[in-house]
């Protein structure tokens, strides 16, 4: 029931948006909605950064998207070596944006800035849970 | 010309690659030469600011470690952070100090000692450099940063890997001349050609950055002393005024940063501010100092300063506008790229530079023609802080 399940490893153990990674098992990429004022977000947050509410709903994110820009990483910090090379990427939904890394599949000579992108949980094959962007 | 705090004395050590000795032998150095330079002995500083990645440092709480060594004590002392940009923003914290007529004499004295931890340590931290959250379980690190802003503005500008090369090759000319800098050696193009076996400058850090588009880590301080002014006029014969200062903040994920191809927001926010205090133009800046930490970053600075418009800071590397006989001289000290980039001691390093040039005394980086308004910009973070600091003689 942790977060430390979040990511290819997690550095934060203890959150109030902990159900994002109960939401990713089920299936479901979330962000926040403040009930107060509608303020969206993603990543999740506890607290509205607009008016100071700390009533929030989850909601899915949407599925279309363009790819805004991203990055071909050759190095990786420590434990994430095995994983290089590894593309990392930002993807514009037009009122919200998502930081991922982009799925395994998608060769790097074929990513292009402002492709057609979507986005999917993750598994990993040690039962951590993550999202990724993959081709729309 | 508001005449109220001017910097009175600038010392900076070598940067180099695994200094040594400790955090305090290495603060001595650059705090030695800041107060011969000014001429005062530390009975005439009234309070002292320490600036540095926390990170790096075993010693908690350094500040008061640092005043003690430093013979600063029983003044005041405490500690400034905000990564990359912590002296520059020390120097602002300085300023309001003295406009408040709290302090008239303050140091403040950026290190850092990057070598103080192993190299493990170093690369388990750089996963942690931003949103630890919800980005460093991605894997990202520093150049993958900087490469999201660098592969959307390639893409929409029309910047080449060419003129990302030209940064660094100007960068390499100055820090060949600059003897405190850690990387003296001259590069040239062929050693990012791909087709180039020998080629040490062209692998993929983090695609489209490459090896000669980082900055090298080092191990280095500096101190820079600022005074009000009658003490300004009473100790220093060359007094270099501060004119304007600007700083702003950014979010720190990248999910709710705004357009990558326009750059790092900070940059103009805070010039924008540094203006108005200052009352001048970018076309009045002689000189600049700016956080090329890596070579994109310095074509996105040209433009958040208004050294050129939005998406054409190419040009101004294109024309060897940049160098130091050019139009507007940046980094003429090698910048971040060659002189190297010891966290906390950058900031510092910077204004020391453009203190140097508008006393000239600045030797063979000297930009010609007595600069008379130099820029400093620092960045702290991916954007995460941004200072610019306008100086006047």
């Amino acid at each position: 029931m942790g977060f430390e399940k979040f990511g290819r490893k997690s550095f934060t153990g203890v959150t109030k948006t902990a159900k994002f990674v109960d939401l990713l098992t089920e299936g479901k990429v979330e962000g926040t909605v403040c009930k107060q004022c509608g303020a969206k977000f993603f990543p999740p947050r506890a607290d509205c950064a607009s008016c100071l509410s700390k009533d929030m709903d989850w909601f899915e994110m949407p599925t279309k998207g363009k790819l805004e820009t991203y990055t071909i990483a050759y190095y990786a910090p420590f434990g994430f070596e095995k994983d290089c090379p590894y593309t990392m990427g930002v993807v514009d939904f037009g009122a919200l944006k998502l930081f991922a890394r982009l799925a395994n599949d998608i060769k790097p000579e074929d990513v292009k800035v402002g492709m057609d992108v979507s986005v999917r949980p993750l598994k990993y094959e040690d039962d951590q849970m993550s999202f990724e962007i993959i081709k729309a | 010309m508001a005449k109220d705090v001017a910097v009175i004395g600038v010392g900076q050590t070598y940067f180099v690659r695994g200094y040594e000795g400790s955090i305090r032998e290495l603060a001595f150095e650059a705090f030695r030469e800041a107060m011969q330079d000014a001429g005062i002995t530390q009975k005439d500083v009234a309070a002292s600011i320490f600036c540095s990645a926390p990170e790096y440092d075993k010693q908690r709480s350094p500040a008061g470690v640092l005043a003690e060594y430093l013979g600063l004590i029983p003044q005041p002392t405490f500690y400034i952070e905000t990564v990359c940009s912590s002296s520059s923003s020390g120097v602002k914290v300085a300023y309001s100090m003295i406009k408040a007529g709290l302090h008239d004499v303050v140091v403040v004295l950026g290190f850092q000692k990057m070598s103080e931890i192993t190299s493990a340590e170093s690369q388990e931290r750089m996963g942690r450099g931003a949103d630890i959250q919800w980005e460093a379980p991605f894997g990202t690190m520093m150049p993958a940063y900087y490469a999201l802003y660098a592969q959307a503005y390639m893409a929409k500008n029309g910047l080449t890997h060419d003129d990302l090369m030209n940064v660094r090759l100007k960068s390499a000319t100055y820090g060949q001349v600059n003897e405190r800098a850690v990387y003296r050696k001259g590069i040239k193009a062929e050693d990012f050609d791909p087709n180039n076996p020998d080629a040490k400058m062209k692998g993929a850090v983090a695609w489209p950055l490459r090896v000669g588009d980082a900055c090298a880590n080092a191990d280095g301080a500096s101190c820079i002393i600022l005074a009000n002014a009658e003490k300004a006029k009473a100790f220093s014969k060359k007094p270099v005024w501060v004119m304007g200062i600007g700083a702003a903040s950014e979010a720190v994920n990248m999910a709710a940063r705004p357009d990558f191809a326009k750059g790092l927001s900070v940059g103009y926010a805070a010039s924008a501010e540094a203006y108005k205090m200052a009352g001048i133009t970018s076309k009045d800046v002689k000189v600049a100092e700016v956080h090329d930490c890596f070579t994109i970053a310095e074509i996105m600075a040209y433009e958040g300063l208004g050294f050129a418009p939005m998406g054409d800071g190419k040009q101004l590397i294109r024309e060897k506008a940049t160098y130091k006989e050019g139009r507007i001289p940046v980094n003429v000290d090698g910048g971040l790229l060659s002189k190297g980039h010891p966290i906390g001691a950058t900031g510092g390093s910077q204004i020391r530079t453009i203190v140097l040039q508008l006393r000239d005394e600045a030797g063979p980086m000297q930009v010609p023609g007595n600069p008379d308004i130099g820029l400093v910009h620092n960045v702290g973070g991916v954007g995460l802080y941004g200072n610019v600091t306008i100086f006047g003689r």
